[in-house]
């Protein structure tokens, strides 16, 4: 408007300049409108991840911690013999431990002693067993130790379990609750990190059940994966991108590595069990075989982005390098592959971070079995994160609902991480030029 | 004075060092060069000049084959270079681009620091033995391409970094580095102010003493300055091709005559 007044005297009105301002106004609103829809869209999806964080995050963080009671336990040399440890009665010589600080109980019936034995985790007998096989000299001493409690009074002590509700209804009855009061009065209970969440693998037992089976699984599964799809996927892009000739058949090739990106993962694993383990004989339930399938899926991922990053590398730069006669190699080496590299990088770690997540293929070649220790190789059965969520959430133990919201949490920060290593890496390569 | 370069130029025209018979340029359906015909002398400076889209630029992409690297684009003809032809199955393109350099229209530096888009050249033909003697390469080059003095205290700077007149000097210093026995140059000076220009025009007047230099030009006086043959390029055809001085003084195609003088283009 101040253009039009504020024009200079004796000249001709400007048309266009009118007609431009007559219009401002309809086009700042139009730009505002697109403003606030983009401010919009982008706080919708913040609050979706809000809520699915805040969700996970409100049942998982209860298994970050683990409860645990400090119990003196005498070792019996009655009840446990240096010659035949094996057969040692350590579950006894804890209930004995534990009945001493209850002071109305006492475990000559054999009921009691069974509910009171129930106060303890399954594992806490195992803890003291290798302890004293570690040190059999501690045979006759009273030693300290810290064991987790069962999951009912894990969930009694994090209030997951109410004491308002009828006994009848509850699984842990008045008396269980008088003792574990007792014990927390005696200030043997504690609640600290629940380390076993990642030093243990998977167990029956909610208190003692863990992640590191399905971690090292993944980490294997993800690392062949890696080992496949990365140097496949770039060596096809490039092929098809630098050299292959542009033609009816690299059009057909180009089309199916698109289809292929758009298949549902559950055809790769089953793609993957019909070929990797029936035809070809491979184990079951390996992460080897997991990255096998999962690096099948990836590799058009990691196609498509390469050859984008490859396509956004201006035609001017392999000409500048070509007229000074490099080989058509060394363009591709020395000049192409460097600026697409931040590129190629992101594409892979999506690519990875995709691959981690997936679930549906490793559920048919048997990454969901339940295994108890952590793959000491590629070639050990193992499950892997998402499969692992996936047995947690169909386990009955209330135990293993906060189990799985924890692991969750995990899996969502592996990807971060990844996606965060993506950003970085992408930052370093740029700044070299 | 006028007589002394023409005896010069006498003597240079003794040697062809590329000869184009016959060639027809297609990109696609698009009929880009019609059956050219033209001897570039070697120890001389080749002005190519003409309208805009006349085919200039595809011309000289076609002597050092950079034309092989659009997928539409197909040459046919004889184009010999000493005698040899370009085309051949026996030459290597990378052999032969290293002996026939080239300076693009745009300015196009690697995105690497200004001495390795220098070096690049010197490095991949193995022609520095250590690092002292590549420093030199890189030095005399950057200096014949008028930009020593302006990035001798940030070679390690980003060539992309430099201005387009810089980049296109780092450009021509860049060809000259793998010092090549021909100089195709696509309009080096339309992005140079003055000072530049005359310094790159200094420059292939140098070159001359010792390689056969082509210059695509749209100014008049550059091709009147700097070169000995002039080839004027109309609608893809090669209209007249004669001394420098013969066509600007009396050409004898009424289309060069009009395009001289500012009529058409
Ligand atoms: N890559 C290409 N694909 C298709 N057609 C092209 C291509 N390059 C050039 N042409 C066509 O070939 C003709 C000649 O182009 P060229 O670039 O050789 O012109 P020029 O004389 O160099 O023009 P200028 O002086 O503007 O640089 C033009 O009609 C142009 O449209
Ligand atoms: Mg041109």
């Amino acid at each position: 408007m101040t253009d039009v007044t504020n024009r200079p005297p004796g000249r001709t009105p400007n048309r266009a300049s009118e007609l431009v301002a007559a219009s401002l106004k309809r086009r700042h609103a139009k730009q505002a409108r697109l403003k606030w829809l983009g401010m919009g869209a982008i706080g919708i999806a913040f609050l979706m991840l809000f809520i699915l964080v805040g969700s996970l995050v409100s049942t998982g963080w209860q298994a970050f911690t683990q409860t645990h009671v400090t119990l003196d336990v005498y070792v019996d040399p009655d009840e446990i013999e240096a010659e035949d440890l094996p057969r040692g009665d350590f579950d006894d010589v804890l209930v004995d431990s534990l009945a001493s600080m209850l002071p109305e109980v006492g475990t000559e019936d054999r009921a009691t002693a069974r509910s009171v034995a129930g106060i303890l985790s399954n594992g806490a007998q195992f803890m003291l067993r290798d302890l004293v096989v570690a040190n059999p000299s501690l045979i006759g001493e009273t030693i300290t130790m810290t064991v987790p409690v069962s999951d009912p009074y894990d969930q009694l002590n994090k209030g997951l379990i109410e004491r308002a509700t009828p006994e009848a209804l509850r699984r842990v009855k008045d008396n269980e609750i008088a003792w574990f009061d007792t014990l927390a009065e005696q200030g043997a209970v504690s609640k600290p990190f629940n380390w076993a969440l990642f030093t243990n693998a998977d167990s029956r037992f909610p208190e003692l059940a863990g992640l590191k089976g399905a971690l090292v699984g993944s980490f294997w599964a993800l690392l062949v994966c890696f080992l496949i799809s990365f140097p496949l996927g770039i060596g096809a892009a490039i092929y098809l991108e630098e050299f292959a000739p542009k033609n009816k058949l690299s059009d057909f090739i180009e089309v199916n590595i698109n289809n292929l990106a758009a298949v549902p993962s559950v055809v790769f694993g089953l793609l993957a069990l019909a070929v990797f383990i029936n035809w070809f004989g491979l184990p079951r339930s390996v992460p080897f075989v997991g990255g096998l399938t999962l690096a099948l899926m990836t590799m058009p991922t990691i196609i498509i982005a390469t050859r984008a990053a490859l396509k956004a590398v201006p035609p001017s730069i392999r000409e500048a390098a070509m007229g000074l006669g490099a080989s058509r190699q060394q363009v591709v080496f020395q000049h192409v592959l460097p600026p697409a590299m931040p590129g190629i990088l992101t594409g892979t770690i999506i690519g990875l971070a995709q691959a981690l997540g997936e679930t549906a293929p490793l559920l048919l070649i048997g990454m969901n079995a339940f295994i108890t220790s952590a793959a000491s190789g590629p070639f050990d059965s193992a499950t892997a994160l998402p499969t692992q969520i996936f047995i947690w959430a169909d386990s009955p133990e209330r135990g293993f609902v906060s189990r799985t919201s924890a692991a969750i949490l995990v899996l969502l920060g592996f990807l971060v991480a990844m996606n965060a290593v993506a950003i970085f890496l992408r930052q370093k390569f740029q700044r070299k030029w | 004075m006028n007589d002394i370069r023409k005896i010069e130029r006498d003597v240079n025209m003794a040697n062809t060092k590329i000869s184009a018979r016959s060639v027809d340029v297609f990109y696609g359906e698009t009929h880009a060069i019609r059956n050219v015909s033209v001897d570039i002398a070697d120890r001389t400076v080749t002005a190519f000049i003409g309208p805009s889209g006349c085919g200039k630029s595809t011309f000289l992409r076609c002597l050092n084959r950079m034309n092989d690297t659009i997928e539409t684009c197909r040459v046919t003809g004889d184009i010999e270079l000493d005698g040899r032809d370009i085309n051949a199955r026996s030459v290597d393109a990378v052999q032969l681009r290293a002996q026939v350099g080239m300076v693009f229209q745009k300015p196009n530096p690697f995105p690497k620091s200004i001495y390795d888009n220098v070096a690049y050249g010197p490095k991949i033909h193995g022609m520095a033995r250590n690092k002292a003697e590549l420093d030199e390469i890189v030095e005399k080059a950057l200096r014949r391409g008028a930009i020593w003095d302006e990035v001798k205290d940030r070679l390690h700077a980003p060539g992309t970094g430099l201005s387009g007149g810089q980049q296109q000097r780092l450009c021509i210093a860049r060809a000259v580095a793998t010092e090549p026995e021909v100089l195709l140059m696509d309009e080096p000076c339309s992005a140079l102010d003055p000072i530049a220009t005359a310094q790159v025009e200094e420059l292939i007047d140098e070159l001359r003493q010792d390689y056969a230099v082509v210059i695509v030009t749209h100014s008049m006086q550059q091709a009147a300055r700097v070169s000995q043959k002039t080839a004027f390029f109309h609608l893809g055809d090669l209209v007249e091709y004669d001394d420098t001085d013969r066509i600007f003084t009396n050409p004898r195609d009424q289309r060069t005559e009009s395009y001289i003088t500012g009529r058409i283009g």
